[in-house]
């Protein structure tokens, strides 16, 4: 033992994927993403891939993909929550009736009141997070398998939405709450190419302090010229897709209603771009906030730690059962976030809200690379699973694929997706 | 005589009506290596997961310095600087070696995110030292040998200045080179005046490298003996006997 501290690492050969250090799976994921895309807009004629329809698809995509980054936490651990869809059922109930009846009725708040709106979404929220941390004790304490503990609470969660509001459809909803739904909240040109300028500057100074960091430890990095692709990759994805979001216009005939409305007379040759809707911020803020709770937080490491080996992670002094509960708790949290998106999105609560949605959320996630058996799982890859499996169903829609049809095909996706990555993993030899 | 730096005394624990263990006292001293022997069942590892946290028992207590402390969890017997290692390595597979270093106690940045470029430097480092081959830092610990995963269970058990030291079947999994660089690891860490209890099968093992052993049988302690005051033989007999040296049978 009388080496001297041997830090230096060896001289590798790398390969491009290994010297971008690029995740192979993930670009796998992207190239069947972008096949399918194209695939779609060949067979319409090219109605797939217009700004409208991409505008669409993102903002149907919304409420999907909030969930399943929650639930790759909760399959990460080993476990797996069926009653997020009945979550949102009764968030969304909740938040209706606070909005509708509650606050006007009980407290006297006048309805159209800038109030209701912010109490509303709050009241959602923490009813998300505790009706979301109950099942996690009852996992984590009393060792129930979350397979029935979430199973129950698809049935109760599902009809207390039913119950509380009749089965009626409840709505007209706040005008500010709608905001939330995707396309009556947008930020406009100016306000989208001003945040795609920040989040450039962002990612490239994400870029540059990681580097700095390495260097500082004298561990390897990237040549120069890998730098300056992977920034140039970045900034053209979040400048593309920003560009693609502001080149849908709102309708001529919708404009000049809006003018109409205001007794003015609408300008010859004007136009308004929709831009970034407020959902879809949404959605990028949460993927972030996820994305460094996984990869950067203790909170994550013990969950990925968890999933790898529950006993060894309870050795390490971990409270595993206590995690257990705060993850089922976002879990909760998210799905009142997604019931915003979604109540708004369809501009009232509706008594079959994200039904059959846990099947959607834990397919993305799946789809995303997130193992059942633990331990492995990504934020992102349950993003794009999400989008995938929104692209597939609209896609197939737009060219007239009957109903069933299409959910055989997405059924039969979700299995082909996991032999995929199986056979993927057992050849790259990773766990 | 000196204060044991860990004395367990009158320990029970039972699991369904079973006495796993039963009324059994070990000490171990500063600087002093306690071999716990016993065929597999006699309840070495539950005495000794008592002592790690990991169980709690039914009676009995525990002192360290000579003073009685509750160890009820994991983090208690880390916070009393007591470091296992455990004979299923207890390691998360899906994460690399640093990340497993530091488990429940990562070094974090100042706004509070995990440090890993620190955690990985420290990694090097201690490796360094231990396992000078060892460079597989980024690969989860799943794509590891045996040998290496190892060293990172060690490595853990180690880096954060142990005063108490169990190590339960060290050398079951590891070659003949690697079992020669852990019995080093012993006898300098000893020198450091870290106590150790070696849990092992291997009666040459514990000859070599304990000053004393404590052997168990059906939950119960045969006896404590100075590892110089017996044989191999009489060792052997105390496991399968379950008699102390010296008693001769009628």
């Amino acid at each position: 033992m009388a080496h001297p501290d041997t830090d230096l690492p060896p001289v590798r050969n790398r390969n491009l994927f290994q010297t971008l250090d690029l995740d192979v799976r993930l670009l796998g994921m992207i190239a069947a993403f972008a096949v399918l895309c194209i695939g779609f807009d060949l067979v319409t004629g090219g109605r797939f891939l217009t700004p409208r329809n991409i505008f669409n698809l993102t903002i149907q995509t919304v409420s999907v993909a909030i969930m399943a980054t929650g639930m790759v936490f909760v399959i990460v651990t080993r476990h797996i929550d069926l009653s997020v869809g009945a979550l949102l059922a009764t968030s969304s109930a909740v938040m209706a009736m606070a909005q509708t009846q509650w606050l006007p009725n009980m407290l006297g708040l006048e309805l159209g009141s800038p109030l209701i709106p912010w109490i509303t979404i709050a009241t959602g929220l923490i009813v998300g997070t505790l009706i979301g941390a109950f099942p996690g004790y009852l996992v984590g304490y009393l060792m129930i398998p979350a397979f029935i503990v979430t199973l129950g609470g698809l049935l109760v969660w599902r009809n207390v939405a039913w119950y509380m509001t009749s089965g009626r459809t409840i709505g007209p909803l706040d005008t500010a709450f709608l905001k939330f739904g995707g396309i009556n909240g947008t930020l406009g040109a100016t306000g989208s190419w001003i945040f795609a300028a920040l989040a450039v500057a962002a990612a490239l100074y994400g870029l540059y302090a990681t580097r700095r960091n390495k260097l500082k430890h004298g561990f390897w990095v990237k040549p120069m010229w890998a730098e300056g692709v992977i920034a140039a990759i970045i900034s053209g994805t979040i400048l593309g897709f920003v560009g693609i979001l502001t080149a849908y216009e709102v309708p001529a005939r919708k404009l000049a209603r809006m003018f109409e409305a205001k007794d003015e007379v609408m300008p010859e040759g004007f136009t308004l771009s929709y831009g970034i809707p407020y959902s879809v911020l949404l959605l990028i803020f949460i993927t972030i906030t996820m994305t460094l709770m996984a990869s950067k937080s203790r909170f994550g490491r013990y969950i990925f730690a968890t999933g790898g080996n529950p006993e060894a992670t309870e050795l390490a002094g971990i409270n595993t059962r206590w995690l257990t509960v705060k993850i089922f708790g976002l879990m909760g949290l998210l799905c009142a976030i997604s019931a915003v998106v979604a109540s708004a999105r369809l501009t009232n609560h509706t008594n079959d809200i994200g039904t059959l949605d846990e099947l959607r959320v834990i397919a993305a996630a799946v789809i995303g690379g997130t193992a059942l058996a633990g331990g492995i799982g990504t934020i992102y890859g349950a993003i794009l699973g999400a989008l995938i499996m929104q692209s597939l169903q609209s896609g197939m829609a737009m060219v007239g694929v009957d109903a069933p049809l299409q959910n055989m095909v997405v059924g039969a996706v979700l299995v082909l997706a996991v032999l995929v990555d199986i056979v993927y993993r057992k050849k790259t030899g990773a766990a | 005589m000196t204060t044991p730096l860990v004395d367990m005394r009158d320990i029970c624990i039972s699991f369904g009506g079973v006495h796993a263990v039963d009324h059994v006292s070990v000490d171990l001293h500063a600087g002093e290596v306690v071999g716990l022997l016993g065929h597999n069942g006699a309840g070495k590892s539950t005495l000794i997961k008592i002592l790690s946290g990991a169980y709690q028992a039914d009676s009995g207590e525990i002192r360290i310095g000579g003073d009685k402390v509750d160890i009820t969890n994991p983090r208690d017997a880390r916070a009393h600087k007591i470091e296992t290692i455990y004979q299923t390595l207890a390691l998360a597979d899906n994460l690399d070696a640093s990340s497993n270093l530091f488990l429940g106690r990562e070094l974090i940045t100042r706004f509070g995110l995990v440090d890993d470029d620190a955690m990985e430097a420290e990694t090097r480092k201690i490796m360094g030292r231990l396992n000078p081959n060892f460079q597989k830092f980024a690969e989860p610990v799943s794509a590891l040998s045996g040998g290496q995963r190892q060293s990172v269970a060690i490595a853990r058990a180690v880096y954060f200045d142990a005063r108490i030291l169990i190590m339960d079947e060290p050398m079951a999994a590891l070659g003949p080179h690697e079992t020669q660089m852990v019995a080093e690891l012993i006898e300098q860490l000893k020198s450091e005046g870290i106590g150790i209890f070696l849990i092992s099968h291997d009666i040459h093992d514990v000859m070599e490298l304990c000053d004393r052993a404590s052997v168990m049988k059906n939950g119960k302690l045969v006896g404590t003996v100075d590892v110089n005051d017996v044989t191999d033989d009489d060792l052997l007999s105390m496991i399968i006997l379950g008699k102390q040296p010296g008693a001769k049978s009628a």
